[in-house]
């Protein structure tokens, strides 16, 4: 019999029981909770009269909501203000344990669980949003839900799931400098576009993956659903591990050692059998920028926009048309080309101290081009926010003209009041391009965090390889 | 939930692929904390023009397919390919619904889009990508086309009589036809749960030592 792979050991570690028509029980260990898809969640609970199974497996904060700005006074926009608390009175109902607006621990959900040790390898991780990939960078077998299965968990501690097929993204080689997880990520969904993943589990593997840091990883898994698939993972390895060392929710001492053992075993075995394999070439690969509304539509730094009588698919020649049309932009333009109007550097894509060290070095000792309205920085939590100021990065960023903000999705989603005007081009180190996603009318441009803060420098799109340090 | 067995209704035709759930309903309509009020602004920044006066008082855009009068009161939905991606928001099935959808037909769907589907009577039928499009071509030569879906049966019967077979896996089947309370269902097996819980806290007790434990 031929081994198994990490999702196949995840998913056979939480079976609970088996439907004769194939469905599954599967057990959950950590249900990371927000503001947005959990009211109707609770209200379902306590309409039934259903109690909360496991309130220890809960964490909950509000951030889709929330202002990134002085929060002394509060949510302005009254619906808004109304989510967040009913939020803090569902937490303290149920006895859920929340990092509330002005907690210095609060920031974006996919960010805190791994930062306080809330995720761990050989868990599975729901939340009620579809980046809950993002945990699977250690090892996890991570999942986003919608608001009728929060409520299942909350009440059974199980989901009904039917299981995935297994694909391998092998990443060869390394990145080369100043190319980031980011721009991997984006090639990737280029390669395999947005539905390719559908239906399968992606493990990320290969040297280009193992030598990411963990902020790295959680750029890559976050972003598996861009690519159709609900879970992304990484092996667990040295880097996992030093990561998980006192974290505050992780196990300490002999139990940490303990637990360590168990996780130096999630690994697909030398034997598993995948059902598709896709071979990315790390050394190959340049800063990545999307041109359209749509991830999978992505481009090299330096190459030009596609032209749709090019395409002979049909249907995604229209989708090329219809995305020139939204995005303003003309076939056989570069990305040097466009205009910008705003930078936007943060979400739970690349809002992580390594991000934010990133854009930092290339904006030291630059400016903000005059021509931009904005450029924001929003960390993802406040504990990475207090450890960019103890680094000095806030400073590099205010003194170049960038906001520095408190931390939230923002900008990403646009829920609060961060968002894009109409027609407005940003550089964004977010997730979704979608028509709209950031402000009705808005064009998202998806990059990395350098090239975000070198476009912001600049006032259009550049290589931020020409910024960096020299090596 | 209602149950869903066989749904007859006039059929409306959403001619591009990768609609997210951002398109179907936009992130300012997800600040509700109930799970009603979100059929008006469906498809919104499609459906309507941007305001004209500072009123910001929202007219249907006349050219967008739901808009056109021989569309209205449809009740099954046409669709390309990965219909629902994005964002896992369950409001974009509730607005479905709630804007008068039983079913929608496409080739393929996102993953946790299809799931919320279940959870709300609302059937999401996957087809072959070249009978979408036959039945595209039906639905533009034939003004007020109706469709009969039999979930039962496992088939569509289309406007001309045509009996179309789709698959669909027995659970989710069965969770429509019943109109199953799905969390009634899986506290019948409390038992297995229990003692997989006290098992798994034998083999890995770091996983039960969660953040309300922590704090106690």
């Amino acid at each position: 019999m031929a081994g198994k792979t990490l999702y196949d050991k995840l998913w056979d570690d939480h079976v609970v029981h088996r439907n004769p028509d194939g469905a599954v029980l599967l057990y959950i260990d950590r249900h990371l909770v927000h503001e947005v898809t959990s009211p109707q969640a609770f209200e379902g609970l306590k309409i039934a009269g259903r109690p909360a199974w496991r309130v220890d497996s809960m964490l909950a904060t509000a951030d889709h909501n929330v202002p990134t700005t002085d929060r002394s006074h509060g949510i302005q926009d009254a619906v808004s203000r109304i989510q967040v608390e009913t939020l803090d009175a569902n937490c303290r109902d149920f006895g859920i344990v929340e990092f509330g607006m002005n907690d210095p621990r609060q920031g974006i959900v996919h960010v805190i669980g791994p930062e306080q040790g809330a995720t761990l390898p050989g868990m599975t991780v729901v939340c009620g949003d579809s980046h809950t990939a993002t945990h699977g960078a250690f090892g996890a077998l991570a999942f986003g839900i919608g608001t009728s299965e929060v409520e299942h968990v909350m009440a059974t501690q199980c989901l009904v799931q039917h299981r995935m097929k297994n694909m391998l993204v092998r990443v060869n080689g390394r990145l080369g400098r100043g190319v980031t997880a980011k721009d991997l990520i984006l090639a990737t969904i280029g390669r395999i576009g947005t539905a390719g993943g559908t239906g399968y589990a992606i493990e990320f593997d290969g040297e280009g993956i193992h030598a990411l840091s963990m902020e790295g990883r959680m750029t890559v898994c976050n972003m598996a659903i861009e690519a159709g698939a609900r879970s992304g993972m990484v092996a667990v390895d040295d880097v996992t591990i030093d990561y998980l060392a006192d974290r505050p929710y992780g196990p300490k001492g002999a139990m940490f050692d303990r637990a360590v053992k168990a996780w130096r075993t999630l690994h697909s075995d030398p034997d598993a059998v995948f059902d598709h394999v896709v071979e990315m070439d790390a050394g190959s690969l340049a800063p990545q920028v999307t041109w359209g509304t749509s991830p999978e539509m992505v481009l090299n730094v330096d190459e030009t926009i596609p032209d749709p009588r090019n395409e002979p698919d049909p249907t995604r020649r229209e989708g090329i048309e219809r995305a020139l049309v939204y995005m303003d932009l003309k076939p056989g333009m570069r990305p040097a080309d466009i205009k910008l109007d705003r930078v936007f550097i943060g979400s739970c894509t690349n809002s992580r101290i390594e991000d934010l060290r990133a854009a930092a070095e290339v904006v030291q000792g630059r400016a903000v081009a005059p021509s931009l309205k904005q450029a924001m920085v929003v960390p993802g939590s406040g504990l990475i926010k207090r450890q960019a100021e103890q680094e000095g990065l806030d400073r590099i960023f205010l003194d170049a003209g960038f906001e520095w903000r408190e931390p939230g999705c923002s900008m990403c989603l646009a829920m609060n009041a961060d968002r894009l005007g109409p027609g407005e081009h940003c550089a964004s180190t977010s997730n979704r391009n979608f028509e709209g996603r950031q402000g009705h009318g808005g064009r998202t441009h998806l990059v990395s965090p350098p090239m975000a803060a070198a476009a912001a420098v600049a006032g259009h799109f550049v290589d931020s390889r020409q910024y960096s340090a020299a090596v | 939930m209602e149950p869903f067995r066989q749904h007859r209704g006039r059929v409306v035709p959403l001619d591009r692929a990768n609609v997210d759930t951002d398109a179907i309903i936009p992130k300012q309509f997800l600040k509700s904390v109930k799970r009603t009020g979100f059929g008006e602004s469906l498809f919104h920044a499609w459906r309507y023009l941007p305001p004209s006066d500072e009123h910001g008082e929202h007219r249907l855009n006349p050219d967008f397919v739901l808009n056109h009068p021989h569309h209205q009161g449809a009740s099954i939905l046409l669709a390309r390919k990965n219909f629902g991606c994005g964002s896992s928001r369950e409001h974009a099935v509730w607005a479905l619904g709630e804007a008068g959808f039983r079913a929608v037909i496409a080739p393929s769907y996102s993953e946790i889009f299809f799931n919320n589907c279940f959870k709300n009577g609302f059937l999401p039928i996957v087809l072959e990508e070249n009978i979408i499009e036959q039945l595209f071509q039906e639905v533009d030569a034939l003004r007020g086309y109706e469709l009969l879906v039999d979930l039962e049966n496992r088939r569509i019967e289309t406007h001309h009589g045509e009996h179309i077979s789709f698959e669909i896996n027995e659970f989710h089947r069965m969770c429509l036809i019943e109109g199953l309370d799905q969390i009634g269902l899986t506290l019948q097996h409390r038992d297995a749960i229990e003692a997989y819980e006290s098992q798994r806290r034998e083999q890995a007790p770091w996983l039960f030592q969660g953040p309300a434990e922590a704090a106690k």
